[in-house]
């Protein structure tokens, strides 16, 4: 056991931090999040600069343009670049799921196709699996694909999609077996968003903005070769996709947890706190570090084996309850001028969004009830709730 | 970056689960034999010259056992206020300690001998009497010393905020231990306990409640972790990491009891049931020291009245 960074890991830290600190443009600073990521150039731009810098898949394999660098590498980037208040990279999507699906289950033409642009933001990524009727039950899906001569013809609706609006390509996850149920007769596909018949709506949030869509297809032409795994084989690549969405998720969340803590002790020492809300600062804080040394023991057990644990689940679920509860006790402090919005508000409004955005965190990618079965059943070994 | 414990650390855990599984009032004769009265006392005082990280494991294993030793106030509490013979003489097993902070003092029915604060020094107590008071938990009774008088000179007073962060620590892996070994049982029950044609385990408003619980220790055992391992490497981080992982880790173990009670329904509140013992450790654990609220506080006065942040 040493949380020390080892000399390797602690040149590259300095390294990016000085990197960091001569290139964020100073406009993306403390942007992380929010509809504006998806329409400006300098987004791109930034994730460009990111990919060509080096510090993008940094633990993909080199062969596919990574930097075959320990996962460790990985946690010190976001760890940096949270502090840095930099914005993420474009393709969130594509360098936390599809990028590592295609990893372990895509054929050498499908990754020498897709990684390096996904890689270089060339390329973006979004996500369709959840349905109106298949959302936390994702093998009930409907999104049909049918197949005709060399190609499947893809027919239905996916909702909650972000980035579809902006998305070059699609992990679809589609019903190829009329006659099928539940897990049995999926297909995992890649889908061209710009192909005929794809539509995309997007979807209006509680804080006013678009971030994510819904997508309907119809007759889509998709071709066989860009199936993952085998047909009828989807519901174990889907898997492995949310595997990789929750393990590798941990310490982007606890880093930018971190960011808001920190500002949540600003506001504080700013406005004055009563005896109660002190408290209430102080167990936050020790949340944090609580959240942050569990990344780091998941971290060193995906080191030694490789695959991320379900005990990403931990990570997750507690980290969502915490934005909430933070961003809860940062109106609080704020008053009735928490009630103000952007130009007015203070803080330009940073508060009163991310307070909103987190009522989305315990649904997201899992929801609490979901992280909690799987909890249940695959760490604790508890029997099926359903 | 690495935070795991090392093949051989792993295997001190299984060796001090397996001997305490069976072994609830080892005698200290025994834990000495073992090795683990001398942990981190160096070779030449016939230690074992390892670490806090090492008794932190063991720290954890005896709370998950309620082990009846003073373990807890000899090497977490005391050890570092002795001198080098005195160190000696506990890796030997000749003799266990116990601390007097206040008027209230932890294992007087165990420890062979007593020191305490006085003026700017901690000293042995010698010669007092001492009356073990009827406390909640049968394993970690608190008593009363009075009369005796100043032995030998110990060590500086200053030592004792270093102290006091060691035992925080300790008592929170301690709650690691008590709590996770509520869960398992909990668990366990849930698995085998049928009501309406099913295991009780299936119903989601046994089973969430226990997913919370594992979260919550997990989430409090990588601070106490955090915590020890500041306290072996001295680094500056550790007073404040080890108030906030006793104030974590103690609420995580006293609501890992009552959940467990609750799952268990009759069963879990009769005497006969371990599970009341392990309830009362960890009552203990959370009122000893420093209340949560007294510990949050000192956390904020650290993030919002000083520099820190």
């Amino acid at each position: 056991m040493d949380l020390r960074d080892t000399p390797d890991e602690a040149q590259f830290r300095s390294e990016l931090g000085a990197w960091l600190e001569s290139n964020v443009p100073e406009a993306l600073r403390g942007h992380r999040g929010g509809e504006a990521r998806f329409s400006d150039d300098a987004v791109r731009d930034w994730s460009r600069a990111l990919y060509e810098a080096g510090y993008i898949g940094l633990t993909w394999p080199k062969d596919y343009g990574g930097g075959g660098k320990p996962y460790s590498y990985q946690a010190i980037f976001l760890e940096e670049t949270a502090r840095a208040e930099a914005p993420q990279h474009l393709g969130v999507i594509g360098l936390g799921m599809a990028g590592p699906t295609i990893i372990a289950r895509g054929t050498e033409a499908q990754k020498a196709r897709y990684l390096q642009p996904l890689l270089s933001a060339d390329e973006i990524w979004c996500q369709g699996f959840s349905e109106p009727d298949a959302g936390s039950d994702l093998s009930a899906v409907r999104t049909t694909a049918r197949l005709e001569g060399s190609h499947f013809v893809v027919d239905g609706q996916k909702v909650w999609s972000s980035y579809a609006h902006i998305a070059d390509w699609c992990i679809l996850v589609t019903r190829s077996d009329p006659d099928s149920e539940r897990h049995a007769g999926l297909t995992y596909l890649i889908v061209d968003m710009k192909a005929p018949g794809v539509e995309v709506r997007p979807l209006r949030q509680i804080t006013g903005e678009a971030e994510f869509n819904e997508i309907f297809f119809s007759g889509v032409e998709v071709p066989l070769e860009n199936v993952v795994g085998e047909v009828g084989g989807g519901w174990d690549v889907a898997m492995t996709t949310l595997l990789h969405e929750r393990g590798t998720l941990g310490f982007a969340l606890t880093a930018a947890l971190e960011v808001m803590v920190g500002k949540l002790i600003e506001l504080a020492r700013d406005r004055g706190a009563t005896p109660l809300q002190r408290d209430a600062v102080a167990r936050e804080w020790i949340e944090l570090q609580a959240l942050r040394y569990t990344a780091y023991r998941s971290l060193s057990a995906l080191m030694k084996t490789g695959i991320p644990g379900p005990e990403g689940s931990i990570l997750k679920q507690q980290w969502s309850e915490a934005a909430q509860r933070v961003t809860k006790l940062a109106l609080e402090l704020l008053g009735p001028d928490a009630q103000l919005l952007a130009g007015n508000a203070p803080y330009g409004g940073y508060w009163q969004h991310l307070q909103l955005r987190s009522r989305g965190n315990t649904i997201e990618a899992g929801t609490s009830e979901i992280l909690r079965n799987i909890i249940a059943e695959r760490v604790l070994g508890l029997p099926r709730s359903r | 970056m690495d935070f795991s414990f090392a093949p051989e650390q792993e295997e001190l855990r299984a060796q001090a689960r397996a001997f305490l599984a069976t072994n609830a009032e080892p005698s200290w004769e025994e834990l000495a034999e073992l090795g683990w009265t001398g942990v981190s006392v160096a070779e030449a005082g016939g230690g074992a010259g390892l670490g806090f990280l090492e008794e932190a494991i063991l720290f954890e294993e005896m709370g998950r056992a309620l082990t009846h030793a003073p373990y807890w106030s000899t090497v977490a509490v005391t050890l570092p206020a002795l001198p080098a013979d005195l160190q000696a003489e506990v890796a030997r097993g000749e003799a266990s300690w116990t601390l007097a902070t206040g008027p209230l003092v932890p294992d007087l029915d165990t420890a062979t001998r007593v020191a305490y604060v006085g003026g700017d020094s901690i000293w042995e107590l010698e010669g007092a009497e001492r009356e073990v008071l009827s406390t909640n938990d049968e394993t970690r009774p608190l008593g009363v010393v009075s009369g005796g008088e100043a032995g030998r000179q110990l060590a500086s007073s200053e030592l004792l905020p270093q102290l006091r962060a060691r035992s925080l620590t300790a008592l929170s892996l301690e709650a690691c231990g008590v709590g996770s070994r509520a869960l398992e049982l909990a668990v366990d029950y849930a698995k085998e306990r049928h009501q309406f044609g099913k295991p009780i385990g299936t119903y989601q408003a046994i089973s969430h409640p226990l997913a919370t619980t594992l979260m919550e220790l997990e989430l409090g055992r990588s601070l106490a972790l955090f915590a020890a391992w500041c306290i072996a490497e001295g680094d500056p981080r550790g007073a404040i990491a080890a108030a906030s992982a006793k104030s974590l880790c103690a609420d995580a173990a006293v609501a890992a009891c009552e959940r467990s009670i609750q799952v268990h329904g009759g069963i879990g509140f009769t005497w006969e049931h371990v599970l009341h013992r392990l309830y009362k450790r960890a009552l203990w654990i959370q009122a000893w020291e420093a209340s949560r609220a007294q510990l949050r506080s000192e956390v904020a006065a650290h993030l919002l009245d000083g520099d820190g942040g």
